[in-house]
């Protein structure tokens, strides 16, 4: 583990986090983590299936609520905030990009870029569209954006995906899992895509199986059974 | 730009373009047979409304009274603790008092004409055969301005009663009965004994079977001698410019002369609460068209939010509130209410033009078609219980939808 716990008060911090499946046999997901992403930093997740890598970075993003434990984001504490301020701390600050790209079907690249700006509302129909070119042409994805999904390659989808992530400009871009469903060649692109946006300054958070790619990472968190642990040596 | 909401809801319609089309034409066959069924019947009642109207008094003055005048008793001592039974009454002389006083206070009213009758029940007797019939004598110069009798007379002229002391006036209905026609004579024999011997001078028809099968007209005179009642009438009817104020009207009228008053529309009540229920039946059935209707909907709905699992987990993540998903399926709703209720308004007018070239049953005339008044608030009922009922067929769908959990979807996501 490189990750240590630091005092500065930006950046992702999870303080002890703990979070149960109730049930008649609860089951803990994550069990006293506590860890700091560094503002500009990309922060890879690590660990064996079932050890608690996505259940950690739903906390860390606000989708998921805690047992015990906080989340602070840029310092502020979370566990208190009400659904609706999630919400919207979710639409502002957070990019989040999933396995499977889910992007709306019946809408066109472009739209699905528009729609974390939309339910913001912050900038006018213009500035939207042409926010979100610009987006989509530094992913080289400006020639798709009037396709639909199902017309893409798959790392076009987790590019459009990523370009949505990015649609509202938030500071924190979480990833489960970016790379599972693509090919080598195409991982590594979208892998080289989450360096570059750590190196423009926003914190990047990675779960991800390939070791390889999270050897990568300038901070690394290796879980299991959902506890920190050391990161294992090569054998 | 179109709102988020309104942009997703009219993608899942149009991605499921066949079962939106099933939807929308469910709620437009529900508005447009909502509009034409109950424009139709509106437009029986309204023409057999007119028929009342036109063919009976607007108020009727008959010599009842609503309550049994006090007993003197009762007068002299008011605040005494009485208990009388078995009141023998005086038989009173039955027919108006005082009727030219009163006729000529009411001819000085604005707005209103009135001609005295006295009605009684006789027989017609033709050919060996007794025909019942309610016998109303009348002085046919008043009565052609107090009722449309003189309008509705399909042989002969109101006025040749004038000039015929034996003349009478029978319906069509009863003429045919009888088989008789103009200038042929009848007998009439009256409950008292009194008898005449009539000759036909003219026919009516109002279009109500009960009239033009059971009434006749003959000089108020003549009727006085045959019921043995002289110089006695026991209606007055009256006719008003405006028909609206039937009902203040019999009020005023009824207060002021002490006899019972009746508006057209406590005479014919019994038709009036047939209509109303015959309402309530024809908006409950077609109103089931549009819950039906509403089925579809939350049918169409129900399998979007099962489908739509993803991209509602997708849109929370990003921080679309419960309340914007929410809005997203009702919007759906909304729309496919909307675009039924137009399609419905074009298809009610449609039905409303076919059923208005269909012969009217029952008419005589071969030209007279089905009447089907639809007015605009007939369109705004239907479109109103369709919009409100795709709101709602949406709701339950809508409010599942926001309550679905991104964490399970995209952890189940394979």
């Amino acid at each position: 583990m490189t990750g240590a716990v630091v005092q500065e008060e930006g950046g992702l911090r999870a303080v002890d986090l703990v979070r149960v499946l109730p049930g008649p046999v609860p089951t803990v997901l994550v069990d006293g983590v506590s860890l700091t992403i560094r503002p500009g930093s990309l922060a890879a997740i690590t660990g064996p299936s079932g050890s608690g890598k996505s259940s950690l970075l739903y906390l860390l993003g606000l989708l998921d609520r805690p047992t015990s434990g906080d989340v602070l984001v840029d310092g502020a504490p979370t566990a208190g905030l009400d659904s609706a301020t999630r919400d919207r701390l979710r639409l502002e600050r957070f990019g989040f990009v999933f396995q499977f790209h889910f992007l709306l079907p019946e809408f066109s690249v472009l739209d699905n870029v528009l729609v974390p700006m939309r339910e913001l509302g912050a900038l006018s129909g213009t500035a939207m569209r042409s926010r979100a070119l610009e987006i989509l042409d530094s992913l080289d994805m400006a020639e798709q954006a009037d396709k639909l999904p199902a017309q893409l390659s798959g790392g076009q989808r987790q590019r459009t995906a990523v370009a949505r992530a990015l649609a509202n400009d938030p500071p924190f871009i979480l990833a489960d899992e970016p790379t599972g469903a693509l090919d080598t060649r195409n991982a590594a692109a979208v892998f080289e895509i989450l360096h570059g946006l750590a190196r423009a300054g926003r914190t990047v958070a990675v779960v991800t199986h390939d070791a390889g790619l999270a050897a990568t990472a300038p901070q690394r968190f290796h879980l299991v059974d959902g506890r920190l642990v050391a990161i294992p040596t090569a054998a | 730009m179109v709102p988020l909401p309104v942009s997703i809801a009219i993608a899942h319609l149009r991605a499921r373009r066949r079962q939106s089309a099933v939807s929308i034409l469910g709620v437009a066959l529900g508005v447009g047979f909502f509009i034409a069924i109950s424009g139709m019947m509106h437009g029986f009642q309204q023409y057999f409304l007119v028929q009342i109207v036109e063919s009976t008094p607007h108020v009727l003055i008959t010599d009842e009274y609503r309550a049994p005048p006090a007993q003197p008793l009762e007068v002299l001592e008011p605040h005494a603790a009485l208990d009388l039974r078995r009141v023998v009454a005086r038989d009173p002389v039955r027919g108006i008092a005082n009727a030219q006083a009163i006729l000529d206070a009411l001819e000085a009213m604005p707005g209103l004409e009135a001609a005295p009758a006295l009605r009684g029940q006789g027989l017609l007797r033709r050919a060996g055969r007794d025909y019942g019939v309610t016998v109303l004598g009348i002085r046919p110069e008043r009565e052609a301005r107090a009722t449309q009798l003189a309008g509705e007379m399909v042989a002969g002229r109101l006025d040749a009663l004038d000039a015929a002391p034996d003349g009478v006036i029978l319906g069509s209905g009863l003429a045919a009965k009888m088989a008789i026609g103009m200038g042929d004579s009848v007998l009439l024999a009256s409950p008292t004994g009194g008898t005449a011997r009539l000759r036909v001078v003219g026919l009516f028809k109002t279009g109500i079977e009960t009239l033009d099968t059971g009434q006749i007209y003959v000089q108020l005179a003549k009727q006085q001698a045959v019921q043995g009642r002289p110089r006695v009438i026991n209606e007055i009817r009256i006719r008003l410019a405006e028909v609206a104020r039937s009902i203040p009207v019999a009020d005023a009228l009824e207060r002021r002369f002490g006899y019972k008053a009746a508006p057209w529309e406590e005479t014919n009540s019994r038709v009036l609460s047939v209509f109303r229920l015959q309402n309530v039946i024809i908006y409950m059935t077609t109103g089931a068209i549009l819950v039906v209707a509403g089925f579809g909907i939350f049918n169409i709905i129900s399998t979007v939010v099962l489908e739509k699992a993803r991209d509602i987990a997708i849109l929370r993540s990003v921080g679309m509130p419960p309340a914007t998903v929410t809005r997203i399926f009702i919007v759906e709703g909304l729309v496919v209410g909307l675009v039924g209720m137009l399609v419905g308004w074009v298809v009610a007018v449609g039905i409303a033009e076919a059923l208005r070239m269909i012969p009217a049953p029952g008419s005589t005339d071969p030209t007279q078609t089905l009447r089907v008044d639809t007015s605009p608030l007939s369109f705004a009922i239907a479109g109103g219980i369709a919009l409100a009922t795709s709101v709602l067929a949406a709701w339950l769908p809508a409010s599942r939808a926001a309550r679905i959990d991104p964490l399970t979807i995209i952890r189940g996501a394979v």
